[in-house]
């Protein structure tokens, strides 16, 4: 045991102490929900040898219009088994917004681990009808725009303000799917150079393929602890010294989509710039996204930017934010990275983001 | 908790059956706007915004608080939005206030909503799904036989529930914002109604209604500033609890849910109740359908197991009655349900209460209160208690 890093949010060490995801994968056809997520809580909670009696609270994120019911998140907690009674709480956001209240629990000091899990499938609906359902009902989501045309906006107001160019979009693609090529859970990884990537078609224009996330069905669980809770679970746990999120308006007119104010704020308050940064795991759904958020984090050259791929290689709907703090714990456990910096986003054209610091003793 | 916390803003629309002179958007700020001006502030006063509701398909809006974050005068602020199902009002409450207890920040406002005209929740409820069982009967058709079980072990007359239902609605008749105000409700006129599912007549349910609830809670430095400028009192938060438990399992009691009594019990330990009867004033609890006062009394606690229905049958829970402990003075879940806000509106209720602004449904000197929401298959609690005394 080793002592604690400072902290710019709340005032309790909580930790990321386990982390386990499932396989990334276009149509997991044969499994439901449940039945993806039950190896993936076992592994979470088998990782480290504990079981969910070690846990003060559960929080879950996910949503009901990807599984096509209400109430989705019941059999999921049916499954996990809250028996005797527990404290559980629900988010119908991406896990890593459960993690953020799980962690805020944390902080008042009357428990001193959470489960943090989070799940969904793109493969039993049509994705691009279901987020477009997301919109402003009234105004928008009668014309049902789909994500990669609001992102090819966005896009395409980059090109327009002369901060990035379609080769740029290439290069972040080349990059990311060639990290992914190490990333046994990674769907879509490929070493393809950016020039090669640029003879793709337009899906929508300035978008080609490789600009675009894959269509993932997945889930993934966290587990926190607090103080020397933590150390007693992991031999390095990847402390939390500031989280912080932050939303925009949802109108897209109402937007400078070339930038991302919300994402500058939450890095400011979680303390990004405070020190150095080894590792970023960004949660950039679309190629040109990654170029928005390092500019609202300042990350300089030196970040090695999101090392598993990112989005780009395994996008699993409500659950690709939380998988990025689990890949920015992974590597300070491993001792490859001393600080790293994980951010998750909801929402058309990075609407809503969140940004955590982590860092090792 | 940490910190001390306290409710300092509260604001709510009318419920009715539609609101068609607002959008979704409309009917939050409203009930918002109310809150925030309620605490003497405005939304740039604000540090963070939780925001609940049940299932997104009784409006047909993916994650809707994506597209509220205007409305609500969230831009450049944390946003959080909140699902337990039913209980999801008491549960989003209760995560604003951790915010605020946990250190993080001042003032949050918390909202929750359901504009039930803008879809038809019974379908929402009913969707196929693949090797499940659908809920066709709706949630009454759910908690029927449960209700029956209750009647079977306690021995409680058939009229208890409708004595409910009459006390409830003339309750009602001394809230302005009650969605149902039956000025002539009487046992005959609940027995006459129709028998929607035995042993629940029509005016033994709930009704299906558009509306919206908000709160600001405030650190000790907010409720401060607040007081000074308001000249309104805080409903101080002595204790929040969240319990589950799943929805079915061999030996489940579902009539008294050991969720429920858990949920109870944490919060008492941390209100320092020992006796709910004699320690609350008044109490707000999610009944939706009219048998569930009796039985909650029981999981509750403000009685022996059995003994609920004795309570309700002696008037003990009736403002009107001049009862010891006047439950649902608002109207309660069977007077409005706004879905996603009708566990916060109970939380509310009890806040409006501690703070002398309950108007004709007030309890004389009220102190302290008890705010329960539940939901699912009685499988998940949410519970506060607020109090005229700082903790």
């Amino acid at each position: 045991m080793s002592g604690f890093p400072d902290l710019t949010s709340g005032n309790r060490p909580v930790g990321v102490v386990s982390f386990a995801q499932h396989d990334n994968v276009r149509r997991e056809g044969a499994h439901n929900e449940v039945e993806m997520l039950m190896p993936v809580v076992a592994e979470v909670f088998g990782n480290i040898g504990i079981t969910k009696d070690n846990v003060g609270f559960i929080c879950s994120g996910s949503t009901d219009y990807l599984v096509g019911g209400p109430f989705s998140f019941v059999a999921a907690l049916d499954a996990v088994g809250v028996w005797p009674p527990r404290a559980e709480s629900h988010v119908e956001m991406d896990g890593a917004w459960a993690l953020y209240e799980a962690w805020v629990l944390l902080q008042e000091g009357e428990i001193d681990a959470a489960l943090v899990y989070s799940f969904g499938r793109s493969s039993p609906g049509n994705l691009s009808e279901i987020l477009a359902l997301q919109l402003d009902p009234y105004y928008m989501a009668p014309l049902w725009p789909d994500p990669t045309s609001l992102a090819a906006l966005q896009a395409q107001a980059m090109i327009d303000a002369g901060l990035a160019t379609e080769a740029d979009f290439a290069a972040v693609a080349a990059r990311a799917r060639r990290s992914a090529l190490g990333n046994p859970k990674a769907q879509v990884a490929y070493d393809r150079s950016p020039e090669d990537l640029l003879t793709e078609e337009y899906e929508v224009a300035p978008l080609r393929r490789h600009a675009l996330p894959p269509l993932t069905d997945g889930c993934a669980a966290i587990v926190l602890a607090a103080g020397d809770r933590a150390y007693e679970w992991c031999e390095r746990p990847a402390f939390i010294t500031g989280i912080d999120h932050r939303t925009e308006a949802h109108a897209i007119g109402a937007r400078d989509l070339t930038h991302s104010p919300s994402t500058k704020l939450a890095g400011e308050k979680a303390g990004v710039a405070r020190s150095g940064v080894d590792v970023a795991e960004l949660h950039a759904p679309f190629a040109h996204q990654e170029l928005i958020l390092v500019d609202a984090l300042g990350l300089g050259p030196d970040v090695d930017l999101s090392p598993s791929g990112g989005a780009l290689a395994a996008n699993p709907m409500m659950s690709a934010g939380l998988i990025r703090i689990g890949e920015a714990a992974r590597v300070i456990w491993s001792g490859r990275a001393d600080r790293t910096v994980a951010h998750a986003t909801s929402g058309p054209c990075l609407q809503q983001n969140l940004v955590c610091v982590l860092e090792g003793v | 908790m940490s910190e001390r916390c306290a409710v300092i803003g509260i604001g709510q629309t009318v419920a009715k059956s539609k609101r068609e002179d607002v959008s979704i958007a409309g009917l939050v700020r409203e009930a918002a706007l109310m809150a925030v001006e309620d605490a003497g502030l405005t939304f740039a006063d604000i540090d963070a915004v939780v925001i609940g509701k049940a299932p997104d398909m009784f409006e047909g809006v993916m994650m809707p608080e994506l597209y509220l974050a205007s409305a609500l005068g969230a831009v450049g602020k944390p946003l959080m939005r909140v699902h337990t199902a039913g209980s999801v009002g008491g549960s989003t409450a209760i995560v604003a206030a951790h915010l605020v207890a946990s250190g993080i920040h001042n003032r949050v406002l918390t909202v929750a909503f359901e504009k039930q005209s803008d879809s038809d929740a019974m379908w929402a409820l009913s969707v196929p799904q693949p090797f499940s069982s659908p809920l066709l009967a709706g949630a009454g058709g759910y908690f029927a036989p449960i209700i029956r079980a209750y009647m079977h072990r306690s021995g409680a007359p058939r009229d208890i529930g409708m004595k409910v239902a009459v006390k409830d609605r003339l309750h009602a008749l001394k809230n302005p914002y009650a969605h149902l105000h039956l000025p002539d409700i009487s046992l005959k006129m609940v027995e006459d109604s129709m028998m929607l599912w035995d042993p629940l007549h029509y005016l033994e349910s709930c009704p299906s209604s558009d509306g919206a609830a908000a709160m600001v809670i405030g650190s000790e430095r907010a409720v401060a500033q607040a007081e000074s400028d308001t000249g309104r009192r805080p409903a101080w938060i002595h204790g929040m609890a969240m319990r589950s438990e799943p929805t079915s399992f061999a030996g489940r009691d579902q009539v008294n849910p050991q969720a429920g009594r858990d949920c109870a019990a944490d919060l008492y330990r941390q209100a320092g109740i020992s006796d709910p009867r004699a320690d609350f004033d008044m109490a707000e609890v999610y009944v939706p359908f009219s048998w569930y006062e009796p039985m909650w009394l029981e999981n509750l606690g403000f009685c022996a197991e059995g003994d609920g229905w004795k309570l309700t049958d002696a008037g003990a829970t009736s403002l009107i009655g001049g009862g010891d402990i006047p439950w649902n003075c608002s109207g309660g879940v069977l007077s409005s349900n706004p879905i996603g806000a009708s566990g916060m509106l109970r939380f509310l209720e009890t806040a409006l209460q501690i703070r002398g602004l309950a108007g004709e449904h007030q309890v004389p000197d009220a102190r302290r209160a008890l705010g329960q929401a539940y939901g699912g298959g009685s499988q998940f609690f949410s519970m506060w208690v607020v109090s005229v005394d700082k903790p």
